[in-house]
């Protein structure tokens, strides 16, 4: 067995597949996040009851209300399995790198709100009767930019609040103030696409940049918040 | 000793808040010796580990090993085991290996290190079913993936029946005599007897004594 | 220091007299808006303070991250120093300028902000440069709620809502919520490095401000809002008073700041007495 001092390759993809085996073997989290999902469309859709043409305008405010609710809800559980058995201990001992880690993280979390959405969207299409007047293809890279938004600050924050009190509540707390600019883009940029009124592409910059900028921040600054004691 | 020491700590403080719980730690190891920490509760032998295993930054003072106080660098030689069993429930002690293994760049069968602790490499069952003893040996067998120089288990005969207690202390002289280092926090100091190299007492975050003979360390 | 603090409150006590009196008696009535138009005096110069004090808040926790890594802090160094240089050229040789920069101002901003970047590595140590982030985070936010509180205040009556999403106000309001965040992670956190995670929080906030920016000026180019506060020229007058209220509010400041400061200090080294203590003597036997 050779044994070099390089760092080790291949850990995010192998974080990343342990990961979504363990969530699909236990099915535990998944379960309960899908039928969360449903209770939130429902709830929207009784407090909520527009006709086709109000439902374009507010729909894309709803929508994504609804996804960063659940993406709260599914960024909490993130590093649940690790504290069980102080299993980050293990991983700051070993020579993998920290980015690693928060890829792996971040991208679990990507694949695992992005199924939510995926099952969420049917249902607030149906309740709203829902029909994009404008270029309904560029709905996919807008989900994808704004998911991976919330997603990759909602990771490194949820790895802040592992060393808070109320853990549960930090997460949002530290999370929703910096996530402002990209809501503001994802709802406008659904919105304009909803209605045909106006071009998304300057939201879609700017949930790119936001994008650009803070995974780049993400991996300088995740290092020193693992190993803070 | 005629080699240089394969650790050295200088001068070392560990403050968490107001309490100390370490208080100026000066020690030199030999290379390829089993140390047994001895010490009441509190005495600071876990901070101490963890502060050998990097995962904590001393408040004051120095330590290196191999070499070198840049203990990054030498992540690669280091094996850790600690009173939670660093291991996933939810996975075979198998996969657990084999997850474990890649973060050390490891890509090869774990059945020999299942093996060498005691364990049935395939069993299925996740760790979470497995008993103390067993999640024990895994805990071991995981430190050992790398194949480490340096060897830091803190209390790994907790909550272990006898016979297995014994294993694992037969299965240490036989790493020790492979030229591993090897330091392993215990209340359990008799277990050590005739085994370890030397004892070492802490106390109140300082090393009190040290002694080949457990008798002349223990002070009752 | 004991003799320049009251001296310095004294000062301090003068100018803000002056300075109510200027915005309240002195300056000339705004011709649409009337008297209300007086807590612009108050307004504007609590919004350039807390900027002020959020900005050193940005520099103190960017240094706190960088110093100890020698590699990070020489390239962070050399960032500043460019930013500087960049601004200067930027001033002289970008025409036209966005409104209201005047080429002086743009270099003078580019300069002031290396200086204060240098001058805090210099005159803090890593410990005290974490207090002078505490402080200004906390002051700034009193700041800064005074102008979320002035600006409603001021609208309502003169343009008739509370609220609109204009970049000023929008901005405030994130950095606001930003900073409450961070002052909500000092409190709950149990790390023994809760300044790095602080202070990454803060790196993450300053991130996020032109990006709110950004936000703030696609939305308005797509949905046409009311402008608060006015745009454009002002008139000289009031911008002497603007300018004197400003001043007043920035000795207030360093002056709340200042106090704040030692507080925070001393109570850091009855902290590190304690430890020193706890580390020397034995402990007792259980």
């Amino acid at each position: 067995m050779s044994k070099s001092s390089a760092v080790p390759s291949g850990v995010t993809a192998a974080t990343l597949a342990k990961d979504l085996r363990l969530e699909w073997r236990s099915k535990d989290a998944l379960n309960s996040m899908l039928f969360f999902s449903l209770l939130v469309v429902v709830v929207f859709s009784f407090s909520f009851d527009p006709n086709a043409e109000e439902s374009r305008q507010i729909a894309g405010g709803l929508v994504w209300v609804a996804f960063l609710f659940a993406a709260v809800v599914a960024l909490n559980q993130t590093w649940a399995r690790e504290l069980r058995n102080h299993v980050l201990d293990a991983y700051r001992v070993s020579p993998a790198p920290a980015n690693s880690l928060f890829m792996a993280k971040a991208l679990g979390n990507f694949v695992f709100v992005v199924v939510l959405e995926v099952l969420m969207t049917p249902l607030f299409i149906m309740f709203y009767k829902l029909r994009a007047l404008g270029p309904a293809w560029q709905l996919i890279p807008v989900a994808a930019l704004g998911t991976w938004a919330l997603v990759v600050n909602g990771t490194f924050f949820a790895a802040i609040s592992l060393r808070t009190r109320s853990r549960e509540i930090m997460l949002p707390l530290l999370l929703f103030p910096v996530s402002i600019p990209a809501l503001l883009a994802m709802v406008n940029a659904t919105t304009a696409i909803l209605t045909g009124e106006l071009s998304a592409k300057f939201w879609i910059v700017l949930l790119t940049t936001y994008d650009v900028v803070f995974t780049i921040a993400c991996l300088l600054l995740f290092e020193l918040v693992l190993n803070a004691e | 000793m005629d080699a240089p020491p394969i650790i050295t700590l200088t001068a070392v403080f560990k403050q968490f808040g107001r309490f100390a719980a370490l208080r100026g730690v000066n020690a030199e190891f030999a290379a390829g010796g089993l140390f047994a920490i001895l010490g009441d509760n509190g005495a600071g032998k876990t901070t101490l580990l963890r502060v050998l295993a990097g995962l904590a930054q001393p408040t004051r003072g120095s330590v290196s090993i191999l070499g070198t106080a840049e203990l990054r660098s030498v992540r690669h030689e280091l094996g850790y085991m600690a009173h939670p069993s660093l291991l996933y429930d939810e996975m075979s002690g198998a996969e657990n290996l084999r997850y474990f293994g890649r973060l050390y760049g490891i890509s090869n069968s774990t059945d020999a290190g299942m093996t060498a602790v005691g364990l049935d490499p395939t069993l299925t069952r996740p760790v979470a079913q497995y008993s103390q003893g067993m999640r024990q040996r895994l805990s071991l067998a995981r430190a050992l993936l790398n194949d480490p120089k340096v060897l830091l288990l803190d209390e790994p005969f907790s909550n272990v029946d006898a016979r297995s207690a014994r294993e694992m202390v037969a299965l240490l002289a036989q790493m020790r005599s492979a030229g591993k280092t090897i330091f392993v926090v215990t209340h359990q100091a008799s277990l050590l007897e005739g085994t370890a190299d030397e004892f070492v007492w802490m106390e109140a975050g300082q090393i009190t004594n040290r002694n080949r003979q457990l008798r002349a360390v223990e002070t009752r | 220091m004991k003799r320049v603090f009251p001296i310095l409150g004294l000062l301090t006590a003068v100018l803000l007299s002056y300075a109510l009196y200027e915005a309240l008696v002195a300056a000339p009535t705004e011709q649409t808006m009337g008297n209300v138009q007086r807590i612009f005096y108050y307004h504007v110069p609590s919004a350039w303070t807390a900027f002020l004090l959020f900005f050193i808040n940005f520099v103190c926790s960017i240094q706190y991250l960088v110093r100890p890594n020698p590699v990070a802090d020489k390239l962070t160094n050399w960032t500043v120093i460019a930013i500087a240089i960049a601004a200067c050229i930027a001033a002289f040789v970008i025409r036209p300028l966005p409104e209201g920069m005047e080429p002086s101002s743009v270099a003078t901003t580019g300069l002031a902000i290396a200086g204060l970047y240098f001058l805090i590595k210099k005159c803090f140590s890593q410990t005290r440069t974490d207090a002078l982030a505490v402080v200004t985070a906390e002051v700034g936010v009193v700041f800064c709620t005074v102008v979320l509180v002035t600006g409603p205040l001021w609208a309502r009556p003169v343009w008739g809502i509370w609220w609109t999403w204009d970049v000023r106000l929008t901005s405030t309001l994130v950095l606001w919520l930003i900073y409450i965040s961070y002052l909500m992670l000092r409190r709950f956190s149990t790390s023994g490095q809760t300044p790095v995670l602080a202070a990454a929080l803060a790196v993450f906030g300053a991130l996020d401000v032109p990006l709110v920016y950004f936000s703030i000026w696609i939305f308005r180019t797509q949905h046409p809002q009311p402008v608060i506060g006015g745009g454009g020229s002002i008139d000289p007058r009031m911008l002497h008073v603007l300018l004197i209220n400003w001043l007043a509010f920035l000795f207030f400041a360093g002056l709340v700041c200042w106090s704040r400061y030692r507080l925070e200090i001393l109570q850091r080294e009855v902290e590190e007495t304690q430890a020193l203590e706890a580390m020397l003597e034995p402990r007792s036997r259980r």
